[in-house]
């Protein structure tokens, strides 16, 4: 990863709805460290990943040193520290999904897409990721499109699923 | 279409997400009969007296860890539900909070009536994105009734529940790890003691419960600890939701009493395997448990038969592994998850779980030494007991438990460079790389 220098960054503010957000993620703790989390998932949903200038508004907004903002974010695996495709396909890897088929599934969409693990389309329509468990052991293998699940996948369901993702 | 006993009798009524169903079957009755009529000791009471033990994974005496929240303290008190769900293998406390997300809220009512706690948080995974907005708007329409916010019910108490997300990372999974993630630290455990009921959310008294475990309050404070110990084990009471995986014939959630043999739970409810699959070995408990050999799937589902047969009842989740399954390639994968979630604080786990991966990787690619089986259990020894907090031995146990029962799986890799068997190489041999 290229170095993040955040206090470089252009300035960013909030739009007015997300403002509403923040001030009400923020009401639900005694403290505004604790909103951290939701409002790194805001800025996510606004900007569709966590770039330097986002960051450096998330730690204006909870009042946290920039570095250890950038720690934080980094700790967790679904906040993209780089921009991702449209739609975002995370496949779960894990024992149970295994067992199931996940390997070939995610060969089949590497083969399909023409992309590796962490990589994104030229046209910015797919990232492709491999992650780990994701609580769909029972209906697996499964993937994660941004925040949707798609559950018992194969080839053809997986194609189809594809043709639909515009 | 999910059934049992308990929580799951009513979970597919239709409509059940919302609060006038949910009220229509004695949904919140409890939260009334109980908020300034009973004392929150005799909730502890009615909680400790029925046995029931956290479903999360620990199976520590849910009314036992209420009673450690110290009673005179002046500092604020909280209840936390852990919904978390990020063992491989489990996936009940989804399906529990997407189909009935009120019974979890009047658990956490009752749970923070018990210790006096008037601000509760629900943790709930990043990828559980869907279920934060299912478990809002069931918390809106309880705010709408009265169940959330000042004098619950025209009791007198004030209780405020919000719902908070992770962000991906199996580690927030623990205890401690939680709550420094709550507080908008990153999420790695802290020491205990002191315990969360004594100093846990920010250094306050804290109670820490399974969604699952919650659900089952409201029942049991309601009918009572002996109405709810007919079902399960004297020390297992109850019932658990077991969350079967692998190619059985009908994977899912099951809720069956305590003690029903692993076997059973397998053969009748999931139907057996798929034609074609044979069983050759089932991790009980989510992948952080030693595995079962098939000689000893007769062992009941419950925390004393499951510790009796060398491995642990876990979170339940039951992964069934089948005969065409190489047991160091399903290890490997399991290894690889450990190293890839442990948080990096301490050196046992950081350190070991990379370096069990490297020899596992050795093994995989016919590289295998021999002297590489011993390492691996040398490795996983020195992490077991010695870590920070259980995701050490969540890492290591299941290394030693493979080794112990199948010896013969690592010591073929090593002698002939290759899996014993493997269909999941046969599988994706069929697709271009």
């Amino acid at each position: 990863m290229s170095v993040v220098q955040i206090e470089k960054a252009e300035s960013l503010d909030w739009p007015p709805a997300r403002r509403a957000e923040v001030d009400e993620a923020l009401s639900h703790y005694p403290n505004r460290r604790s909103a951290v989390l939701p409002v790194m998932w805001i800025a996510q949903r606004e900007w569709g990943w966590l770039s330097p200038a986002a960051l450096k508004l998330v730690a204006k907004t909870v009042g946290l040193p920039e570095p250890e903002v950038f720690g934080i974010a980094t700790f967790y695996t679904m906040f993209n520290m780089q921009p991702v495709g449209r739609h975002h396909l995370q496949v779960c890897m894990t024992v149970s999904c295994s067992l199931m088929g996940a390997d070939r599934l995610f060969r089949h969409l590497e083969h399909k897409l023409g992309i590796g693990h962490g990589e994104t389309t030229p046209d910015g329509r797919f990232t492709l990721r491999r992650v780990e468990c994701l609580a769909s052991c029972g209906s697996g293998p499964c993937m994660q499109v941004n925040l949707d699940y798609h559950e018992n996948l194969d080839e053809a369901k997986t194609d189809a699923l594809l043709e639909k993702l515009k | 279409m999910s059934t049992g006993p308990l929580l799951f009798k009513d979970i597919e009524t239709p409509g059940l997400t919302g609060i006038d169903v949910f009220r229509s079957q004695g949904g919140y009755a409890t939260v009334a009969e109980t908020l300034g009529k009973k004392s929150p000791a005799d909730c502890i009471d009615v909680v400790k007296a029925s046995g029931l033990r956290g479903r999360g994974g620990a199976g520590f005496p849910t009314g036992l860890k209420w009673s450690f929240v110290p009673k005179d303290s002046p500092k604020a008190r909280y209840v936390v539900c852990n919904a978390d769900e990020s063992e491989p293998g489990t996936f009940k406390d989804r399906e529990l909070m997407t189909k009935n997300p009120h019974l979890l809220i009047e658990g956490m009512i009752l749970a923070a009536y018990a210790i006096g706690s008037k601000i509760g948080y629900i943790y709930l995974r990043g990828e559980f994105d869907y279920i934060q907005k299912i478990l809002d708007r069931a918390i809106g329409e309880a705010r709408a009734a009265g169940l959330i916010g000042r004098n619950v019910a025209g009791s007198g108490f004030d209780f405020e529940l919000y719902t908070h997300l992770g962000a991906g990372a199996y580690i927030c999974g623990e205890e401690t790890a939680l709550l420094s993630s709550l507080e908008g630290y990153r999420g790695q455990p802290r020491l205990k003691p002191p315990f969360p009921a004594v100093e846990g959310l920010y250094a306050s008294p804290t109670i820490v419960n399974n969604v699952e475990t919650l659900m089952n309050v409201p029942h049991i404070v309601k009918h009572g600890a002996e109405w709810f110990r007919q079902w399960g084990t004297e020390k297992s009471p109850g019932t658990k939701i077991f969350s079967v995986s692998g190619p059985v014939k009908r994977p899912g959630n099951y809720e069956v009493p305590m003690g029903l043999p692993l076997s059973k739970l397998i053969e009748e409810h999931c139907g057996g395997m798929r034609d074609g699959f044979k069983i050759k070995a089932v991790i009980p408990g989510g992948s952080s448990v030693p595995l079962l050999p098939v000689s000893l799937l007769d062992t009941g589902l419950d925390f004393e038969a499951m510790v009796a047969a060398g491995t642990l009842l876990g979170s339940g989740g039951v992964i069934v592994i089948d005969d065409r399954t190489c047991i160091v390639d399903a290890l490997y994968n399991i290894t690889r998850f450990y190293e890839h979630e442990s948080c990096g604080k301490c050196t046992p786990c950081r350190e070991g779980t990379y370096w069990m991966t490297e020899v596992f990787e050795r093994l995989e690619n016919g590289k295998g030494r021999e002297k590489d089986i011993d390492l691996l259990a040398d490795v996983s020894d020195n992490i077991m007991g010695k870590s920070f907090c259980a995701l050490g031995d969540a890492a290591a146990m299941p290394v030693l438990g493979a080794i112990k029962h199948f010896r013969d799986e690592f010591e073929y890799h090593v002698k002939h460079g290759k899996c014993m068997v493997n269909r999941r190489m046969e599988e994706l041999s069929g697709v271009p790389a």
